[in-house]
This record gives structure tokens, sequence and C-alpha cells, in this order.
């Protein structure tokens, strides 16, 4: 049909001027900035130059990676701890809980994670939620110091990301055949075995895409460790953030940024080298 | 040793207050094929998940080898089972897949290797050994999925509608390379299908079951020329059935009234005078003649062409008998009837030869 074929096309224009003008153009510029010069009065400048990569070699800087890593690794690895068995339980189910359960899951995206962060902390404070109850029950004698700490960060980072973890589990653990379970049983595989040879081989695209979905941004929302660790514990997207707000060192916050984006290209390319169906790709 | 490699006795089952199996009683004889045959929901599939113990029944006993088997597994039952599309673990190769079950009871990897590669080459798929089941065709899957199955050596093989995803023509050489593995491997199997052709032409017996009850269990063509009842009768092919009414009863031959013609029909069963009852006649039974054939016409049905299919060896014809009811009549070109020729409208005489028919007692 034409006039199908002209709405498609229509359609599908739109979504490329899209993505050419708020993705690519953005990334263009960024990528162009990180090998331009600081200037206090226009931001960005000429000459063309390395340097702000060779200034990413810096300890510093270094460290900030590492610890990025590590941060966001925990939370994964906290995420997946969490969210696995969840999911299994809710893919599982036959009955009207189910639907309520993922509901519960998918309501805190209907607030902004910014209020629901400044929420977190009238919990975690000194005379928040927890402290109080805790010091009414007379469980202790002086509120335990909960905000600002690693632990709140991590708090907050799991509380936000864990759905990430959660949903791509949760489509691929239903997509699994139960007759697969079934037929393990059979065969006289018991409860481990089946878990270890047939659920966990055949849900490793949905814990991948899980962990890649909490990893990267683990290591860019800059507002949980600015909020929850009081600025204490400096993760890459709070370094970013920095130089170009605080520092007013666009170069070099593009180059950290471009660094990242390759950092997160190179994961994703693993991603798919090591999915070969097109179903575990379509998790992501 | 008992000859009974499977009985059943008094099984019900309930699944959220639905009763599923009504007081099912059954016994399977070692080394046969035996099919459960019916409609989807009339709990065939059930009954097949009760022997292979991944459901337990809620009132009756299961017998597996003489052995009461309450709450065993099912991979403690010497039964496996080819599940409905086969069930293949997608991620491992076919080798993998077959060992798997010799790999659970953590055989000695010397002898794993010995009876996969033995039973790979029994199903024809020893050169497939490295392939992933998505590289294989339906019928190749189909015949890991057993593979994997009869390398446990199990007493009993429980297909669970193995052949329902296959394409026609596929199905009919799997239908033949099934029966022909089955006396080859000497394995007892009970096959479920709601497809009765592929039934009739496999089974040695046939379990034919509607809504949770078991109708008749016989041989494919005890359930075909001697139904027991009309729901057995209307699920294997195809019957034209008459209404009618018993005139005389006279040692075996009763006499009975249809459409105002009298017809002598031949029954083991009991009648009396002046009950109701079927009369049945498959469509290969009933002859059609046309008005120049035939001169006495006193126990035939006249009627009118209202259809004509032609099938290649045979003629279909749908009748319209004078009081209304259509009858299916199938015609074969054989040397006594040449004439085939028939026109819609013409009008014809219909009739059977008396002994062909099945006599029903009357069922609303």
């Amino acid at each position: 049909m034409k006039h199908d074929s002209l709405f498609k096309q229509f359609s599908l224009s739109i979504i490329w001027v899209w993505l050419l003008i708020f993705a690519l153009l953005p990334f263009g510029l960024v990528t162009i900035a990180s090998f331009l010069s600081r200037n206090d009065s226009h931001l960005i400048t000429l000459p063309f130059t390395f340097i702000n990569y060779f200034q990413l070699g810096n300890s510093i800087y270094i460290k900030i990676f590492k610890e990025s890593f590590y941060i966001a690794g925990i939370c994964t690895a906290i995420c997946l701890l969490l969210g696995y068995p969840f999911a299994y339980l809710i893919a599982r189910m036959r009955n009207r809980f189910k639907s309520l359960l993922i509901l519960l899951i998918i309501i805190p995206f209907w607030t902004s994670s910014l209020i629901r962060c400044y929420s977190m902390i009238t919990i975690l404070k000194p005379r928040g939620v927890i402290n109080s109850i805790l010091l009414w029950l007379g469980i202790i004698d002086k509120p335990l110091p909960l905000l600002f700490t690693d632990t709140s960060v991590m708090i907050g980072l799991v509380y936000n990301l864990l759905p990430f973890m959660i949903l791509p589990l949760l489509t691929n653990i239903e997509q699994l055949d139960h007759r697969l379970i079934d037929a393990a049983r059979d065969l006289g595989a018991n409860r481990f075995t089946t878990f270890r040879k047939i659920i966990l081989p055949l849900t490793l695209p949905g814990i991948l895409s899980g962990c890649i979905l909490v990893f990267l941004p683990a290591m860019t929302i800059f507002y949980i460790p600015d909020l929850l660790g009081g600025s204490k514990s400096i993760l890459l997207g709070n370094l970013i953030q920095n130089q170009f707000l605080i520092a007013e060192n666009w170069p070099l916050g593009s180059a950290v940024s471009i660094v990242f984006t390759l950092l997160l290209a190179i994961l994703l390319l693993i991603y798919w080298r090591s999915t070969r169906s097109n179903q575990a790709r379509d998790l992501l | 040793m008992t000859t009974n490699v499977i009985e059943l006795r008094d099984v019900s089952k309930t699944i959220h207050d639905h009763q599923i199996l009504f007081d099912i009683n059954l016994e399977v004889r070692n080394g046969e094929f035996l099919t459960l045959l019916g409609p989807s929901g009339c709990g065939k599939t059930t009954l097949l998940r009760l022997i292979s113990g991944f459901e337990e029944p809620t009132v009756g006993k299961i017998f597996i080898n003489g052995k009461d088997v309450d709450g065993l597994p099912p991979h403690l039952r010497h039964v496996h089972t080819v599940f409905q599309s086969y069930a293949l673990f997608p991620h491992m190769t076919v080798y993998e897949n077959v060992a798997f079950g010799l790999r659970c009871q953590k055989l000695p990897a010397q002898e794993i290797e010995a009876r996969v590669t033995e039973v790979l080459k029994i199903v024809k798929l020893e050169k497939y050994a490295k392939r992933k089941p998505e590289q294989l065709s339906g019928g190749q899957q189909q015949r890991v999925a057993i593979a994997r199955a009869i390398v446990n050596r199990p007493l009993v093989l429980l297909l669970d509608e193995p052949l329902s995803s296959l394409d026609y023509r596929l199905r009919k050489t799997m239908q033949i390379e099934l029966k022909q593995l089955q006396r080859k491997l000497g394995i007892t199997f009970i096959f479920v299908t709601h497809d009765q052709e592929e039934a009739l032409s496999m089974s040695d017996r046939v379990v034919v079951m509607h809504e949770g009850n078991i109708e008749q269990i016989g041989t494919p063509r005890q359930v075909y020329e001697k139904p027991e009842n009309l729901t057995v009768a209307q699920f294997i092919g195809e019957a034209n059935i008459f209404e009618s009414e018993v005139i005389a009863v006279n040692d075996g031959k009763i006499i009975v009234r249809i459409q105002g013609k009298e017809r002598i029909v031949k029954s083991s069963l009991n009648f009396t005078v002046g009950q109701k009852a079927h009369v049945l006649v498959r469509p290969e039974d009933l002859r059609v003649w046309d008005h120049s054939e035939v001169d006495d016409t006193n126990d035939m049905f006249p009627g009118q062409v209202e259809e004509v299919i032609y099938k290649g060896t045979t003629v279909d014809l749908m009748v319209r008998l004078s009081n209304n009811q259509l009858v299916a009549a199938t015609e074969f070109f054989d040397e006594d009837d040449d004439r085939l020729e028939y026109a819609i409208g013409e009008q014809v005489w219909a009739t059977w030869l008396s002994g062909w028919e099945v006599i029903l007692p009357y069922e609303t």
C-alpha cells in the first residue's frame, strides 16, 4: 500500500531526525569539545589538543575511575542477588498477585528519581524514620550514622536501579519454557542441577542485560552520591558534572564523557558478541 | 512377573475444584503401543502426567511394574516422557541433551559415551551429535527427544502429542518411523493424540477418552468397527446415524424400523421390542444406486444427491434423504459399479448390506 509506506517513511524520518539532532549532534559536539582547549570567557576555544586525554592519566582520575567501577560493581552484584530470586518468583506466579507485584516495581518510575532520593534522606537521616523507630524501640541509644556514608550511597543506588535488573530478568524468565524444567526433572536432575545446568544458562542473557542496565547508570547517577553521600564520594558522573558546572572545564568534562562512552560501547559490544540469538538481544 | 507394565486403579484427579479424570481403570500391557485418544481437554495429557509423576492422583493408585508409585518422583519411575514440542535444551548440543539423564545419574564417562553413541545410532543422528537443536529439522528434533528419553532405558515411554507440531507429510513419515522404533526397542509406548487417524494407524490398542472418562478400550479395528457408544462412533471416523425403533428381536437378529422401512440388523447387545436405538452406518458402507440400477427398493431409502466430491480414489456423496436427513456416502471405483457419475439433484436410493451397521441403545 502506497499510503502505508508513505506513513512508514514519515514516521521513520521523524525518528531519524530526532536521533540526529538530539543524540548524534550533541555527541559530535562533545567529541569536538574534548579535543579543544579551555577558555574562561568562551568555555572552549582552539587550538586542537590531546591534553584533556593526557590529563585523564592523572592518578586522581584513575582513582575515580577505579572507585566508580568498584561501587558500580558492588551495586550490580547486590541488585542481581536481590533481583534474580524476586524476578524468578514473579515470573513463575500464575495468579492475580503477579500483575500487582509488577505494578509495584513500576510505580516508583512515576516519581522523579531525584525526589525519591530526597525521600531517602528523610528515611536515613539522624532523626529520620529508621533511627526514630530504632530509638523508640530502645534498640539503640543514639542515632546511627546512616546518611552521608558509603552505605547510604549504596542503598540509594540499589533502590534506584533494582527495577532495571528485575525487568529484563523477568522477561527472560517468563520466556523460559516450563517444559524444559519438567524435562530436566524427568531425566533425574535435582533442583540445584536444574538451576545450574538449565535455568542459569538460559537466563544468562537476562542476567547480562540486567547487569549492563544497572552497572552503567550506577557510575553516572551523580545526584545520588551528591545527596546521600554528602559529596564525599565522587564517582564518574560527579566528575563529569563538576568539570562542566563547577570547574567550568568543558574540554576535560567532554574527554571524560567520551572515555566513558567508549567504555559503554565496549561493554555493549561484549554483550552483543556473547548473545547470538536475536531474542536475547531484544532484552536490552 | 506381571504382564501389565502399568496399572491404574480407580484413579481420579481434581485440579482447582475441577474434576479432570473420573475413576480411570487402565492396564497397559508390556511392550504394546497404546494410544490415549480424545479431543483436547478430555484429560489425556493429565493422565499422562499422573503416570509420569508430574502430578499425583487425587484418588486411586498407580502401579508401575507391580509397584505402587505413590509419591515417587518422575525419574525414579522408570518412565520417561517425550514432551510436546520436545522441550530440548536449546543451549546444549544433541549429544549433551541425550547425555543429560545419564550425567544426572553420575554414571562413569565411558559408559555415558557408549550409551549415547548407541542411542544416536538407533535414531540415525550420530552425524548430528555436535549440532544444537535449533540447527535440526522438526523430525530430527523429534528423534533427539526420543533418544534423550530411551537412553535411560525406561520401561515405558510416554509421548505427549509428539507429532502435532510437524507438517502433514512429515507426520506421516514419523508415524511409520515411531512404530518401527517401538518394535525395534520393545519398549511400551503410551502415545497421546487427538488425531484419530494417527491413533488407528499406529496403535496396538486405543483408549478413547471423553470428558475425563474412558469410553472404550480396544484394538483400532474394534473401536472403529464396533464402537461401544455414540461418542466413540462419532469421534472416530465419520458415521451416519439413523434413529430407529426395535420392532422384533429374534435370536441375535433384530428388526428395526428406520424412516418407515424395516431392516434386519445384527448385534450381540440385548434389545427389547419397542426400544429406541441408533443405527450407525459408515459412509464407505453406504451404497447409493440410481433408479435404473435397482428393482427391489423395500429396504432402501429415497433421497436426492446434494453434493458430489471427487477425491481420486473415491467419490464422496452428500445425499438428502426424504426425511430431510443428510447422509454421507463414499463410493469406491470398482468393477461392480462403474457408473459413479452422479449429478447434483439426481434422485437416488441409499442402502447398506445387512450386518455392516452398528446398533446402539438410544442416547440423547
